[in-house]
């Protein structure tokens, strides 16, 4: 049985909702029930389920009516009509305190803006979902510290939100609403706020959590490499409706109409993926501050035999190799200045994916990709390019290493 | 400069020679306008109030009731401290919120500022006054906080309260003396009940702010982890509105303290009525002195409670 089951969910912003709700009924469009009655359809009769333990994505542009949707599933906005059943109860149905029940023990989300309190640290913002449940105070640190070091959040408890980064506070967000052990988590839009490679490294946290952890997942987004990376079932929603529903590889062979085929025909990937879908992290080394010693060190911890130089600001310098530098190290040399080496094959963030496969193909060492700044943001190795180009995901999992 | 001056005179004198008629008739149109007596329609409301036993009984309990706590509870209490240890004790406050910004400006300025109010023999009249002030700041903050709340929750009453607090703000508070005399007689009661309806506004409509600038996500987030509306006031509205609602108290307070001298004008002891008569005898030195008497006493709350709320702020 499904964990999720949407039935003919509606939502009208207007003065006469019921009178909207008829016309919908008749099949009027939502340009014509805005142009008799002057009333918003932002969701339309949109009906689907999810399965437990999958990441189900909606998707869809700005104005879609996503955000609203997954706003109507846990009731902070009220629908005007429909049913959503949670293991067979009818939430639209319920009344305050069942809802609130089921809001504290079933579902929990994660905000775009995180939704942080600024004025409680780390820890009190992780525990506010078992605080108002009235958990004991033993019992709701215990929790607490379980899903912040879920998140690897372990160390800044005491920490209050503005003192952490975007992408610290985003998991300060995923490990309170992971704090009440939720079944269902809905996530609105949660990465869209993040640099791109933090975003990317997150996607890949959310996929390996959701390894150990097997919940309900409805993941809000308006970007479709997102949608594709992480979704187990996409659905594709367009004026508040459902156009499509299905898994990545149905909507990119099989698209249900013209909309949603000028959605994925961008996804021509070696069009579309640009040097910031397959770039890596690089490792790196400091020109002012490290010394032959540490370049060799870091070099042998992720196996590689060169390393990219950069400035504090993060501006490239150049590169060393591994040789060079081991030599340096026996000679006791303590400067690293005179081995770097300058020539290095650079690309620009958004140099297509097809560029780069003639460059790496023929460099010897990896791509950096540097943005208008100078500055290092990733690099290219050949085997990630070749991924991307045969189809299979973008940015995999080796990336931590 | 003249010329223009007698120039532009005998042109208004011959307008409006020359157009009366026009005035005139035009003056006729409302001829039938009788006049409306709405000054007496109050004062009979007043009179009915005062003389409706029931009510005159509530208004005579809430009079004891206002002079039992400004007159025991805080003046009472401030006299029985020696006005040295009231200095030092307000100093070592006013360094122990101001230590982490090593701003030590405010603690000497308590120091001296009280010292002097001391020397020119103002004290006790000081002590009246600020009596007058904090019950007028309690009650503000007793009534206001929650009418601004519920002001923040409610559209609603929002739209009935705000035209209320204009009507408070606006109207002379000269006007308000006289139904407070009617109903507490004269002393401090009617001075702190004048006080209070000038200066409670501005607690209200910051508190109603606060709560209303809370971000949406925060109020969702609460939302979603099934707060109840209480826990959702308590746990994160207030805690995020508190700034707002601390600058509104610091307004109340100087606005009650603008208040003092007219409230003296009702019988009101203190530094207002040292102020009054200065005027009324037209002693300049004395104006003065227990005019700066009062400012120091402003520029103190002032910065104490600033110093507070900073000081809250982590």
């Amino acid at each position: 049985m499904a964990k999720l089951k949407i039935e003919n969910l509606t939502k009208v912003f207007g003065k006469r909702p019921k009178q909207a709700l008829k016309m919908l009924e008749q099949k009027k469009t939502k340009e014509e029930i805005l142009n008799d009655t002057g009333m918003t359809i932002g969701v339309n009769q949109a009906s689907f389920e999810v399965e437990e333990g999958e990441i189900f994505v909606i998707m869809g542009l700005s104005g879609s009516g996503k955000s609203t949707l997954v706003r109507l599933l846990n009731r902070l906005i009220e629908p005007t009509g429909g049913n959503v059943w949670i293991d067979g109860e009818n939430l639209a149905q319920m009344n305050d305190k069942q809802l609130r029940e089921v809001r504290r023990k079933k579902m929990s989300m994660v905000f775009q803006k995180f939704g942080l309190f600024p004025f409680r640290t780390i820890l009190q913002n992780v525990e506010y979902g078992l605080e108002i449940q009235g958990k004991d105070k033993g019992n709701r640190k215990e929790q607490a510290l379980k899903s912040l070091a879920l998140v690897g959040l372990k160390g800044y408890e005491e920490q209050y939100p503005d003192q952490l980064s975007g992408g610290m506070q985003q998991r300060v967000g995923l490990a309170r609403a992971l704090a009440n052990d939720p079944d269902i988590l809905l996530m609105d839009e949660a990465f869209s706020a993040l640099d791109p490679l933090i975003r990317k490294d997150m996607q890949d946290e959310l996929l390996d959590l959701q390894e150990k952890m097997k919940k309900t997942i409805v993941f809000i987004t308006h970007d479709l490499d997102e949608a594709l990376r992480i979704g187990d079932r996409i659905m594709i929603m367009k004026d508040g409706a459902v156009v499509q529903v299905g898994t990545p590889e149905d909507i990119l062979t099989h698209p249900a109409d013209d909309y949603v085929e000028r959605f994925v025909e961008d996804v021509d990937r070696s069009k579309v993926f640009t040097a910031q879908n397959v770039m890596i992290r690089p490792e790196t080394i400091n020109l002012e501050k490290d010394g032959p010693r540490v370049a060799l060190q870091r070099m042998r911890d992720a196996s590689i035999s060169s390393i990219f130089v950069t400035r504090r600001n993060r501006e490239l310098v150049g590169i060393v190799h591994a040789d060079e530098v081991s030599k340096a190290v026996k000679e006791n040399e303590k400067n690293i200045r005179t081995l770097v080496k300058n020539e290095v094959p650079t690309v620009s963030l958004d140099t297509p994916i097809n560029d780069l496969f003639e460059l790496s193909s023929t460099a010897s060492i990896p791509i950096a990709v540097v943005d208008e700044n100078r500055r290092l943001n990733g690099i290219i190795i050949r085997s990630k390019v070749l991924a991307a180009l045969s189809g299979s995901e973008v940015n995999s999992h080796e990336l931590d290493s | 400069m003249n010329w223009i001056a007698d120039l532009w005179r005998s042109f208004i004198g011959w307008l409006a020679e020359s157009t009366e008629p026009v005035y005139n008739w035009f003056d006729g149109l409302l001829a039938f306008l009788p006049r409306i007596p709405f000054g007496d329609w109050i004062e009979s409301l007043v009179d009915w109030m005062k003389n409706t036993e029931f009510i005159a009984n509530r208004f005579n309990d809430l009079r004891d009731f206002i002079a039992f706590i400004s007159t025991d509870i805080f003046l009472s209490f401030f006299q029985l401290i020696p006005p040295i240890i009231f200095i030092l004790i307000l100093t070592a406050v006013s360094f122990w919120f101001t230590r982490k910004k090593r701003a030590y400006g405010l603690p000497v300025l308590v120091f001296f500022g009280l010292l002097l109010i001391e020397s020119v023999n103002y004290w006790n009249d000081m002590l009246l006054t600020l009596s007058l002030v904090l019950t007028a700041t309690l009650i503000s903050i007793v009534v206001g906080i929650p009418l601004g709340i519920w002001m923040g929750k409610s559209n609603r009453v929002q739209q009935i309260v705000t035209p209320i607090l204009d009507f408070m703000q606006t109207m002379p508070a000269f006007v308000y003396l006289l139904p407070a005399v009617a109903f507490f007689s004269i002393g401090m009661v009617p001075g702190v009940v004048a006080s209070v309806i000038f200066a409670m506004p501005p607690t209200v409509r910051l508190t109603n702010l606060g709560i209303r600038q809370v971000p949406t996500e925060m109020i969702e987030a609460s939302d979603s982890f099934g707060s109840t509306s209480l826990q959702k006031l308590f746990k994160v509205q207030l805690p995020m509105a508190k700034t707002t609602i601390m600058a509104g108290v610091n307004q109340t307070i100087m606005l009650a303290l603008s208040m003092v001298v007219i409230a003296a004008m009702i019988g009101t002891d203190g530094l207002g009525r040292q102020i009054y008569f200065a005027v009324s005898r037209n002693d300049l030195a004395m104006g003065f002195e227990a005019g700066i008497c009062l400012v120091i006493l402003a520029i103190i709350l002032d910065r104490l409670t600033q110093a507070f709320n900073l000081n809250k702020m982590k």
